[in-house]
């Protein structure tokens, strides 16, 4: 049966890390990287793809606009 | 997942979320998390949506969000601390087909721009009013506001806000409320994805409602400064809702059109 499936790319550069998209993800998809950016940041990353559902909870509080969300049936 | 599927999913035709093209791809000086990025957002959102960037023209601030002009692809007027309104009063009456909006903070708009704002919005000015209340000054190093909730500690009430010494916390947004010139007054906050698209909703409502001339709409944006407030962004957000929202309740305060204009003439006849 087809699934919905989702994914996001994290925009690195851009990221702060001010984890308001962690706590926003209904499926526990996001965390910080334990990595910094150029501007020192400790972005965010896929630390649970498989659990996104494309629902855009995390891209639509994120204050720098640095998430891009996709959905698909896979 | 393997990275097949991942590349089945990251096709651009399943892009169901991505940064608004009216936003500049320059990075935003805002700190990580505060609520001004997500307003610039909606606005950026809104304007595209409509299709109106090129009738459009913002008013800036002054406060953190002085900058606006840099992130958001539209024409922008710079105004002096407070004077948005004013401002945005003569570029919409020398240009009444733009779409015309301001965005201030709440030092900016119910602090030293109080008369400014209230004159505006009893004139019923056919223009869009953003108002981003994180109840503090953010951009001088967190000074009590004219919306400073009382205890709230900041770095000129460092005891905590004392009506005695320091008056009360103002809700200006009631007060506008009760001006004939507004049509539609709200309160609105951004820290959940449910209350950013109302938020989102309620900025589209406001441009057409300039559209359709029906007076001034007024947006509050009960936001965070978690700089300011000296927690971190999710506490700020959680802080926010306990109390901001207490003595700020979200909600429509007025949606109709300002007061028509013959119900005033009875009064001399
Ligand atoms: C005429 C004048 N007086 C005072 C200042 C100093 N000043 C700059 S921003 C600001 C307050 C900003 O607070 P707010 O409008 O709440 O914006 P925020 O930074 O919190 O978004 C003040 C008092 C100034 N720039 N110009
Ligand atoms: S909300 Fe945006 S800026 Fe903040 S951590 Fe998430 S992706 Fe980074
Ligand atoms: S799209 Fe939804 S499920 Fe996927 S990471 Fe973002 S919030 Fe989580
Ligand atoms: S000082 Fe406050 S209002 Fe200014 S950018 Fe930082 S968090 Fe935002
Ligand atoms: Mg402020």
């Amino acid at each position: 049966m087809a699934e919905i499936k989702g994914a996001v790319v994290v925009d690195v550069e851009r990221c702060k890390g001010c984890g308001l998209c962690i706590v926003a993800c209904p499926k526990k998809v996001l965390d910080h990287s334990g990595d910094v950016n150029s501007r020192g940041y400790d972005y965010v990353k896929m630390v649970n793809p498989d659990a996104c559902i494309g629902c855009t909870s995390c891209a639509t509080v994120c204050p720098d606009s640095v998430i891009t969300v996709y959905r698909a049936k896979i | 997942m393997t990275d097949q599927e991942l590349k089945e999913i990251m096709k651009p035709e399943n892009i169901v979320y991505k940064k608004s093209g009216l936003l500049r791809d320059n990075i935003m000086h805002y700190c990580p998390g505060c609520s001004h990025g997500v307003t610039h957002k909606l606005i950026a959102e809104v304007i595209e949506e409509l299709g109106i960037k090129e009738q459009t023209i913002g008013i800036s601030p002054v406060g953190c969000s002085v900058f606006a002009y840099n992130y958001i692809d539209v024409d922008w007027q710079e105004a002096a601390h407070g004077r948005a309104p004013a401002l945005a009063t003569a570029v919409k009456r020398l240009l009444p087909d733009k779409y015309v909006f301001t965005y201030q903070g709440d030092g900016d708009l119910a602090s030293i721009g109080a008369a400014e704002i209230l004159h505006a919005c009893n004139r019923g000015e056919n223009i869009v009013c953003i108002f981003v209340n994180n109840a503090i000054y953010g951009m001088t190093g967190g000074q009590m506001a004219p919306t400073t909730l009382v205890g709230m500690k900041t770095a000129t009430t460092p005891y905590g806000r004392n009506v005695d010494r320091n008056g009360y916390p103002m809700k200006i947004t009631e007060l506008i409320a009760q001006l004939p010139g507004t049509c539609y007054v709200t309160r609105q906050s951004v820290e959940t994805p449910a209350a950013v698209r109302k938020t989102k909703q309620a900025i589209k409502k406001a441009f057409l409602n300039q559209k359709e001339k029906k007076g001034t709409s007024f947006i509050e944006v009960v936001s965070t400064c978690n700089s300011g407030w000296k927690i971190d962004p999710i506490k700020a957000n959680k802080w926010m809702q306990d109390h901001l929202f207490k003595f700020y309740p979200l909600g429509d305060l007025k949606d109709s059109v300002k007061d028509d204009p013959e119900s005033y003439k009875q009064y001399i006849e």
